[in-house]
């Protein structure tokens, strides 16, 4: 018989329904005001935490809804905001220092319905408020760094190897070795690149000169770390800041996006990002007069900085440990109550700085604090010029043999201590970033995004809804039944998919595939319609509706999504939100459209003789 | 109910002449408005800063610039949008001044010197040249989807029809930025994937019309191309304005209900789905057409199987 759903198919669409609409179903429940305390530096958030938080918040008389250990950190829900609020300032009393205590909102989903993954709809900062920035990583800095340390590399090699050579130094992309004969320059090429296969050897007998330069590879692996211990670094700074649900993610070859949902005060987010800082440890030149170098005369292995007030000093060029080996950092105050910062190495730092400060003890050494600012300023292919700015913070007598902890005294004030002790503990940067973009939503706005892309999609819905049906009649209320089902499809699969983010485009790609959505329906009912008119019974005009209609929509809507996924592929930001919901949208279209209302069709009108049919 | 009652196949092909001149017209004006007033670009691809204020009252401009001018940001551009209430301020960024900062500066000067409670809606910062990169980045998007959708069309129609198909995508998102270049609308990322969104709709229309055309082809026998396309766009008639309807309706509620911010793309979208409809009438069978396609082009090549006459015998 024409026209009959087999069970299993019918069996399949209410199941897939169901699903989309169970997963859909989280969004219904809105959000518990909650605190969140979550680990800082390694610090773990464990069962005697909870127990200690349940504690301190029954003994203020602060009622929780709920509190429990979520994925390494303890959450807190509560019925009203003025709770939230105060057991926020009393958890951040207790617990500020060595964990992140955030306000949050948190889904109200049911227990049960969050155990197998239900959760509603990530909101995107347009939607929500907050603050996002973009940042970018100064490549060109991080190749730089690297070449310099194979000047370095390339001296002590030499050295090692007992090979004699004039000089060593960066020339442009290159490094440059000159030798004295050519007997130097043949056993050094011979021993470098069997050393740095990585590196690309071109002699010159005449000049008797070796230049290496770096192979694409090799700068690209530079390239891809650089941005990797940037996003590591600013994880960990977006940590520090007490944010729930921060966002840091890497967008292409050398940018780095930050969201940060709720925050509002945009300065001080940005001073902790945007400080770029590392420091140095170098010994003070004593043995130079300072006098001379101020005329100008610095000598070749020395150079000149000055302290934040003005003082010169004259430093070593040797560097005798860099930040990199930082492994903690915190502010407080000496026995004099001046600030201080206790720092902390990891142990190759431990061994290097302790052979490093043996045979100096009694002797003045300094803190060199770097910072890399962005400047106004572009270079030629239009990259930020970033500009090293070299500080002196603290110069202070070495008093014993320094091991793996030390601290140094002379920051200033102790909130410069604070920052300092952030900047440090939150590691060194390879190479510098720099803001290039910063969007701030405030949460009055993002509400209201909300309320009109949501009067949007019922408006746009309802219009359609009543065209059909009066176009179409009982096929009209087939056609949004599948509509209904199509979008809280559509709402399902945005809240289980765990990258999707709804922005404001995307409910506009909504509100578009509502419309476009009816295209399939229209383009079937129009050829039962036309089979109709042509004399074919009921039953044979609805088959071949269906299946003449069938390759029509199959093929409109594949090069519509081909257009989609490009958009998602090669798009940021709205374009990508856009995409995301267009390209699902297109997909369960296609189902309730073709399957869905089919079962339908079949189930009322399939499998009986007809001689008439409401469309 | 029917809107479209036809009984006659509509000449729709005797027309063509006078809509490709029509066309023409329409996308050389396109690229005189693009090459004279240019895209009023938004901050996305140029760069700069922008600060969007809210007052509770209706906001006084002239006293804003005045603010605003005495703290030396006397380029600043202030205009309304979307209602009395709601400010935006704009500027390029400035040379001295940390543009990411700058945002700031500018609520904190008009929070001290309005006298009124400001709120800040909405601050946005984008560099340079992240503006160039979006720039180039959106071209090649809308590069590789037509080069994509033409192999897809090419490879499942025929060249004549992908040929067709993707000029009409061409002439659709042609005159719409034409549009927005006479207008000077804004145009931003959202318009972009409005634009994007058209070349999706527009898409959608020619491919129906399309395949129906290759149907046909195969099925009607004495009739020659122009005849075809005459009947296939016939009969797709109907479906081609129910669906610009309903997408019609919809985007009507987005226009009028999705507030300011998505002004630009229902704007986009609702010329758009205009253009796309006409386009995949006129345009895209028309160049089929032109082209020569043909009877023979369409119907499937017919592989003579080795030992296919033997098959009948096989059990």
């Amino acid at each position: 018989m024409l026209n009959k759903t087999p069970l299993w198919k019918t069996l399949m669409v209410m199941f897939v329904i169901a699903i989309g609409a169970l997963y859909a179903s989280p969004n219904l429940y809105g959000e518990d005001p909650a605190v969140q305390v979550s680990g800082l530096r390694g610090v773990e958030v464990d069962a005697s935490t909870l127990d200690q938080i349940k504690a301190q918040l029954s003994e203020n008389n602060i009622e929780a809804m709920s509190i429990a250990l979520e994925k390494g950190q303890v959450l807190a829900r509560f019925r009203d905001t003025e709770n939230q609020i105060k057991a926020r300032d009393l958890l951040h009393d207790t617990y500020g220092r060595d964990y992140s205590v955030a306000l949050n909102l948190t889904p109200a989903t049911p227990g049960w319905l969050a155990t197998i993954g239900g959760s509603p709809m990530k909101l995107g900062l347009d939607l929500s408020g907050g603050v996002s920035f973009l940042m970018e990583v100064n490549m060109k800095e991080a190749i730089n760094k690297a070449q310099t340390g194979l000047v370095g590399d390339f001296r002590s090699e030499l050295r090692g190897e007992k090979i004699r050579y004039r000089s060593v130094k960066l020339d442009g992309d290159a490094i440059k070795v000159i030798f004295r004969n050519p007997q130097d320059l043949e056993k050094a090429e011979d021993y470098l690149s069997k050393q740095n296969r990585d590196l690309l050897f071109t002699s010159d007998d005449d000049s008797l000169s070796l230049t290496a330069v770096m192979s694409e590879q090799k700068q690209k692996e530079i390239r891809e770390y650089a941005l990797q211990q940037n996003i590591t670094i600013i994880r960990n700074r977006v940590n520090e800041l007490g944010v729930a649900e921060p966002l840091v993610q890497r967008q292409g070859q050398k940018h780095i996006v930050i969201e940060l949902p709720g925050v509002q005060d945009t300065a001080k987010a940005k001073e902790i990002l945007n400080a770029t800082a590392t420091i140095e440890f170098r010994m003070v030149d004593t043995d130079n007069d300072i006098g001379n170098a101020l005329d100008g005369r610095v000598p070749a292995s020395s150079q000149l900085l000055y302290e934040r007030d003005g003082t010169p000093v004259l430093l070593k060029k040797r560097i005798m440990l860099t930040g990199d080996h930082i492994v903690d950092a915190n502010s407080g105050f000496d026995e004099y109550s001046r600030p201080q910062v206790n720092i902390t190495l990891d142990s190759p730092g431990g061994s290097k700085f302790s052979n490093a400060t043996k045979d100096n003890i009694g002797k003045p050494m300094a803190t060199v604090f770097i910072e890399y600012k962005g400047t106004d300023r572009k270079d030629a292919e239009g990259n930020m010029i970033f500009e090293k700015v070299e500080e002196v913070i603290s110069v202070a007598t070495i008093q014993a043999r320094l091991g793996k902890s030390f601290r140094i005294t002379g920051a200033g004030s102790q909130q410069e201590a604070h920052n300092l002790a952030l900047l440090l503990r939150a590691g060194a940067l390879i190479a510098p970033i720099q803001i290039v973009e910063e969007r701030t939503v405030g949460p009055s706005l993002g509400a209201e995004n909300i309320k009109l892309g949501f009067q949007a999609i019922v408006g746009g819905f309802a219009l359609v809804f009543v065209f059909m049906m009066i176009y179409y009649r009982a096929f009209g209320v087939v056609a949004n039944l599948a509509l209904g089902a199509n979008l809280i499809m559509i709402v399902g699969v945005m809240s289980m998919i765990p990258g999707a983010t709804l922005t404001l485009p995307g409910m506009a790609g909504i509100v578009l595939t509502v419309g476009m959505a009816v295209d399939a329906n229209v383009l079937i009912f129009e050829r039962i319609r036309e089979e109709l008119r042509s004399g074919k019974s009921v039953q044979q005009s609805i088959h071949q509706g269906y299946d003449a209609a069938f390759s029509t929509i199959l093929d409109a809507n594949i090069t519509t999504l081909i257009a989609a996924f490009i958009l998602f592929a090669v798009g940021t930001g709205p374009i990508k939100g856009f995409a995301v919901t267009l390209s699902i949208g297109i997909i369960t279209s296609m189902f309730t459209a073709i399957v869905g209302t089919r079962t339908v069709v079949n189930a009322v009108w399939g499998g009986k003789r007809l001689d008439k049919i409401s469309i | 109910m029917q809107i479209l009652k036809l009984k006659e196949t509509v000449a729709f092909m005797r027309y063509r002449k006078v809509a490709m001149v029509f066309s023409m017209v329409m996308m050389i004006a396109a690229i005189a408005s693009l090459a004279v007033n240019k895209l009023n670009f938004g901050l996305d691809f140029t760069g700069g800063v922008k600060v969007e204020v809210g007052f509770e009252q209706a906001a006084d401009l002239t006293k804003m610039r005045q603010v605003l001018d005495a703290n030396g940001f006397d380029d600043a551009i202030v205009q309304l949008f979307g209602t009395s209430r709601d400010v935006v301020i704009r500027m390029g960024e400035r040379p001295g001044v940390k543009a990411e900062t700058l945002g700031d500066q500018i609520l904190s000067v008009l929070k001290d010197g309005m006298g009124v409670n400001v709120e800040m809606r909405r601050i946005e910062f984008v560099g340079a040249s992240v503006g160039d990169e979006l720039t180039e980045q959106g071209g090649l998007a809308m590069l590789t989807a037509l080069i994509c959708i033409l192999v897809y069309v090419a490879f499942r129609f025929e060249w004549r029809f992908a040929l067709g198909s993707v000029f009409a995508l061409f002439h659709d998102v042609l005159l719409t930025l034409g549009l927005f270049s006479v207008l000077g609308i804004e145009f931003d990322l959202t318009v972009l994937a409005a634009i994007l969104a058209v070349i999706g709709y527009s898409l959608n229309d020619t491919i129906v019309v399309s395949d129906r055309i290759r149907e046909n082809f195969r099925k009607v026998r004495e009739a020659g191309p122009e005849e075809i396309i005459n009947i296939s766009l016939t009969q797709t008639l109907s479906r081609t304005f129910i669906t610009s309807i309903t997408t019609l309706l919809v985007l009507a509620a987005l226009f009028f209900k999705g507030g300011a911010l998505i002004h630009g793309f229902a704007t986009a979208l609702l010329f758009g789905v205009f253009v796309g409809t006409y386009s995949s009438i006129y345009v895209a069978s028309s160049i089929a057409l032109t082209l020569g396609v043909s009877k023979e082009d369409l119907i499937p090549e017919v592989v003579e199987k080795e030992g296919a006459e033997h098959e009948e015998m096989m059990p």
